[in-house]
């Protein structure tokens, strides 16, 4: 009986011991690291033992001795993000935790604008919206100063400075009232990414014909079709002429051509020609011979 | 706030069937940067696919299986988990993600709506198995930076990033 109560309290003894051990033996870990660089986890104690580094985003194992400094070069841990360490000795094994996180130095935009196309003198027709992420491709969440710029050739650059909140920073831009190929920069330092917005002419505005008499028969032709701000309305938009005559009506689609559409209809006494292109009413003719 | 509070009832109702089994869902009333609302039907989708990707993310993680991450993540946050699995594989090593809670709420939703952000706070035990014999668990609370993005039939998670709470 004395021999077996001995036993268990040797057995006792020796397992608070070791938890007491273990305990003391706690890793000496960094809070924190930044991605790439290097950093190093001391350890304490004798023998061999295996340290394990396990995230979502790197795995890394490694054989230490106890008692010394495991090194870890720069480029070791690049993935941002909680990590598990283990380190596995004869005896004991320890636990701990730290996080890595995302550098400092922006080096890559995902930058997403829209549209690719849009009409002129659009208010707030065009957004941009960014995403910021480091060189290892972490999303860089602390506040970062984020500058879009929408230049257009012919006229004024329209600039505006965000801050990212969450990694995330948006932008809403007006279309000028020039037509061409704008230019719509992200920039973040000097890293920036830039996307192409085409700027087309809007709906037709004044849209205006004169008649001609050519032998039995009335020329429609436009003037020049232009957008409200200028710009010519490009060759092929459909413009339609129309005729009314004692209670009948004739209707011609054509497409400008050289920047003008023309038509040639029955001359009636009394007939009335409108035009119009897509729901832009142009002037309208009363034919009196 | 009557409109927060019954989106998050709606959710929470909608959720139980989908969320993991075992994680509790709490989703903060939405906090919204940028000019576009969201309407509430693509926030609860966004989140209940946010959700389903840590089913198959621990299913992945478990069997070392990158295959499994396809239907729920995209770009790079797919391409780091396939990588880790890998590394894992290679190692000998697996673990075992449990999320145990969640709570969520949804930071952006980008003006052209191709992508939606969401912070999530998660508690979550992570098991670790070596093929020699090394096991361990560890709880962890950490918060998530998760950007999603529409896909065919979902939205799948593009960037998937722990940071210090």
């Amino acid at each position: 009986m004395r021999v077996r109560l001995t036993f268990l309290f040797g057995v006792l003894a020796a397992a608070i011991a070791q938890m007491s051990l273990a305990q003391d033996a706690r890793m000496q870990l960094p809070t924190t690291v930044e991605a790439g660089s290097a950093f190093s986890i001391p350890s304490v104690g004798n023998g061999q033992a295996t340290l394990y580094i396990v995230g979502l985003g790197q795995v890394l194992k490694r054989s230490v001795k106890l008692g010394e400094t495991a090194f870890f070069p720069a480029g070791s841990l690049i993935s941002a993000g909680h990590y598990l360490v283990v380190l596995a000795g004869t005896s004991a094994t320890q636990n701990g935790s730290f996080d890595v996180v995302s550098a400092h130095e922006p080096a890559n935009l995902s930058f997403l604008a829209k549209p690719s196309r849009l009409p002129v003198g659009l208010h707030g027709g065009i957004t941009g919206a960014v995403y910021v992420f480091d060189d290892y491709h972490n999303l860089i969440s602390a506040p970062t100063p984020v500058s879009f710029e929408l230049a257009n050739p012919s006229s004024t650059v329209q600039k505006q400075s965000v801050v990212t909140r969450n990694g995330a920073a948006w932008a809403v831009m007006d279309s000028t009232a020039h037509q061409g190929i704008d230019k719509f920069v992200a920039r973040v330092g000097d890293v920036y990414s830039t996307r192409v917005v085409a700027q087309v002419p809007g709906d037709p505005c004044g849209l205006k014909m004169t008649a001609q008499l050519i032998g039995q028969q009335v020329r429609l032709v436009t003037d020049p079709v232009r957008d409200c701000s200028g710009n010519a309305v490009p060759d092929g938009t459909v413009v339609t002429f129309t005729e009314n005559y004692n209670g009948a009506q004739s209707t011609v689609d054509e497409p400008l051509k050289n920047g003008v559409a023309e038509v040639e209809l029955s001359a009636h006494n009394g007939a009335a020609f409108s035009v119009a292109s897509g729901i832009v009413m142009g002037n309208q003719i009363r034919w009196e011979k | 706030m009557l409109k927060s509070l019954l989106f998050l009832a709606t959710f929470l109702a909608a959720s139980s069937c989908v969320a993991s089994a075992q994680a509790s869902v709490r989703v903060e009333p939405t906090n919204l940067q940028g000019p576009r609302s969201l309407p509430e039907e693509t926030g609860r989708a966004a989140i209940r696919d946010y959700l389903q990707s840590w089913q198959s993310l621990n299913a992945a993680f478990e069997q070392n299986r990158a295959s499994l991450l396809d239907p729920a993540f995209v770009g790079i946050a797919k391409d780091k988990l396939t990588e880790t699995i890998q590394q894992q594989a290679a190692l000998g090593i697996r673990t075992h993600y449990t999320d145990r809670a969640h709570d969520i709420q949804i930071v952006f939703f980008s003006p052209e709506g191709l992508s939606i952000e969401l912070l999530d706070t998660v508690n979550y035990d992570v098991e670790f198995i070596d093929n020699n014999g090394v096991k361990t668990t560890q709880h962890v609370s950490a918060r998530f930076l998760i950007i999603v993005t529409p896909a065919e039939l979902r939205w799948r998670v593009r960037v998937f990033q722990a940071e210090p709470e």
